[in-house]
């Protein structure tokens, strides 16, 4: 499964509108998606509750997982960009 | 009879109330897995459609994220886990209540944005039970225009609303951030929160509700409307006016500034609208302290402020210690008299290194800042002081150098002392202690101390005819400047600038935009002629208006 650490690039954390936006493209992927801190139990990546409750804060590393699939290379960039990038800027 | 809350909204409405009531779900509720998820479905198909048709941009967001909650494929997996046969159980509030309560917690623990998350899960939680349950909340079908009553006001009840029917919104519950504010402001109709007791009201009731004073009169009478409806509209035509910077009705420019004492103070005034900081408080930064501090430190404090006012004017008073602010390692020694006694610059007589330190602090923060710094001492009573002062500053490379003017002597004798500096300042309230001789902090004093009285004004007119012949800016930073009619009577006094709290600022600012320098100067001649306070205030409201 192909998963990639991230810094958390929006000032509010991942929550408001980086949360939103997260949580739309890993619900339109055609696979599951998890997304964690390292070493800590994931949680589902389409689950607006789920990645709430995780609390990102800016500057703070987390991982994106993506279950086997032919496009997941392509599905993890995608939300790995959506995750760095600083939506708030 | 009047039922008083807190003003969110401004404005004036007068109708019929429409109070609206949440049934809540205390019966038994039963159903199969399958029915749960599909009220679930029925929720969230209901938001969606809600926040599609809404035109309210802060509405729709906050519906549209409601939705997604209601979607949410945990949620429905945390309920799944719960009711996991296929069959009808007699009741499943609890198991809803259990599912919703692990990401409550969660969301709670974290605080601020997450922790309002929590209403639109309870939301979301109690209305699918009113759907498995058949039951709707009601109230929400307007026919005419009507004051919407409620013990608070969720989102999806503003949204279903027909807003074209809401003249105003008045709840028992909430505060000025709440939805039902939000929501008011957005749809310009005026709004009363932790209005306690409204919902004592019948339905239908007539009353007057006012936004701007947080109050609803029941059944007004025709005095009670148009008396407020007049008020308002004068209100909101000077607020209307209320942009750039502050002049008069025949274009003289009067510059409109606030008082600050830290950064995040100037950062409220820039936001505000000030022009820059007309008084920078730098006593606040030592006060409660034990010991000076360091030039780095100080340094780092000013930039704070200038950094806040990049291409504005900020005018900094140095350490006004004593008096009714003492400052612990500076005001050591007893003193009987202390508003009389060593403070403000007389202070160089006893600490005399803490103010030349000071001074290079200042003198660094201005040079690294993009601010127009301007500089001035407290307490200057005669002309040398100005002249030491003026030196010592010069001295350090600061350009703009100036002194408050708030003893008798240096209004008396402001010829000579403002001719010694650049520019001076009235701080109102120590001029009006000293000219009165009343202590402004003894209430059984207080009807000594006004700045309304005759007898301050006219000490302020002597320092601004010596101010005008010198050609030098004369503003005032006291509670006076924020008071409107005082405020265009300093204007015609000869004061070419104010400084107040930034709240302040927009009321004065749109009145002084209505009355030009001719009728200031009227009013300002007559009031110094009269012999009270009270004269004073009563000419000005009748030559200025209300």
């Amino acid at each position: 499964m192909p998963s990639q650490t991230v810094i958390i690039g929006s000032t509010v954390g991942l929550h408001a509108r980086p949360a939103s936006l997260l949580i739309k493209a890993a619900a339109a992927a055609s696979v599951p998606v998890k997304i964690g801190r390292v070493g800590e139990a994931p949680v589902n990546a389409a689950s607006m509750l789920s990645v709430l409750a995780l609390g990102g804060k800016h500057g703070e590393e987390i991982e994106i997982t993506v279950d086997d699939h032919a496009d997941a290379d392509r599905i993890l960039a995608e939300l790995v960009d959506i995750v760095a990038t600083n939506h708030d800027a | 009879m009047t039922v008083s809350g807190i003003g969110v909204s401004p404005g004036i409405a007068v109708g019929p109330i429409r109070v609206i009531v949440h049934l809540s779900v205390d019966e038994p509720v039963s159903a199969t897995p399958q029915e749960v998820f599909a009220a679930l479905n029925a929720v969230a198909d209901d938001l969606e459609r809600r926040a599609e048709t809404i035109e309210l941009e802060v509405a729709k967001e906050v519906l549209g994220a409601q939705a997604m909650i209601a979607r949410d494929p945990a949620l429905v997996e945390a309920i799944g886990a719960r009711l996991t046969d296929d069959i009808s159980y007699s009741d499943v509030r609890p198991a809803i209540a259990e599912a919703f309560a692990g990401f409550r917690d969660a969301l709670l623990s974290l605080g601020g944005y997450f922790a309002e998350r929590v209403a639109d899960l309870d939301e979301i939680a109690d209305r699918t039970l009113a759907v498995l349950s058949g039951q709707e909340t009601t109230g929400l079908r307007l026919t005419e225009p009507s004051i919407i009553v409620a013990q608070d006001l969720t989102p999806a009840d503003t949204a279903a609303l027909d807003l074209n029917f809401a003249k105003a919104l008045v709840v028992a519950k909430g505060g000025p951030t709440s939805h039902t504010a939000i929501v008011a402001r957005g749809l310009g109709i005026p709004a009363v929160v932790g209005a306690e007791g409204v919902m004592d009201l019948a339905d239908g009731t007539r009353v007057l509700v006012d936004g701007r004073e947080g109050i609803v009169i029941v059944d007004p009478t025709e005095s009670d409307i148009s008396g407020r409806e007049v008020r308002e509209e004068t209100l909101r035509a000077r607020a209307a006016s209320v942009e750039g910077p502050g002049r008069l009705a025949d274009q003289t420019p009067i510059a409109l500034m606030a008082n600050a004492g830290n950064g995040k103070d100037a950062v409220a005034a820039a936001a505000a609208g000030a022009e820059g900081i007309g008084l920078f408080r730098t006593e606040l930064l030592f006060l409660d302290r034990d010991d000076e501090p360091s030039v780095d430190e100080q340094v780092e404090l000013y930039r704070a402020v200038f950094d806040a006012m990049a291409g504005r004017r900020v005018v900094l008073r140095t350490l006004d210690a004593g008096s009714d602010k003492p400052v612990p390692f500076i005001n050591a020694i007893h003193e009987d008299n202390p508003a009389l006694g060593v403070r403000g610059w007389r202070l160089t007589r006893s600490a005399n290194d803490v103010l030349n330190r000071q001074l290079d602090a200042v003198a660094a923060a201005a040079q690294a800042s993009a601010a127009d710094v301007w500089v001035m001492a407290p307490m200057i009573d005669v002309p040398a002081e100005a002249a030491e002062f003026a030196y010592r500053a010069r001295e350090r490379g600061i350009r703009h150098v100036g002194v408050m003017i708030e003893t008798p002597a240096a209004a008396i004798l402001a010829d000579k002392v403002l001719a010694e500096v650049d520019f001076g300042s009235l701080g109102t309230n120590d001029l009006t202690q000293y000219v009165m001789a009343a202590d402004r902090l003894d209430s059984r004093l207080s009807d000594l101390t006004s700045s309304w009285h005759p007898a301050v004004l006219r000490t302020i007119g002597i320092a601004a005819s010596h101010a005008k012949t010198l050609a030098r800016p004369l503003g005032v930073c006291g509670e006076s400047a924020a008071n409107p009619h005082l405020a265009a009577i300093l204007v015609g006094l000869g004061v070419t600038s104010l400084s107040m709290a930034p709240s302040a600022l927009a009321e004065v600012r749109g009145f002084l935009a209505q009355v030009d320098r001719a009728t200031c100067e009227r009013v300002a001649n007559q009031v110094i002629t009269l012999s009270s306070a009270e004269e004073a205030e009563a000419v000005a409201l009748d030559i200025l208006g209300a």
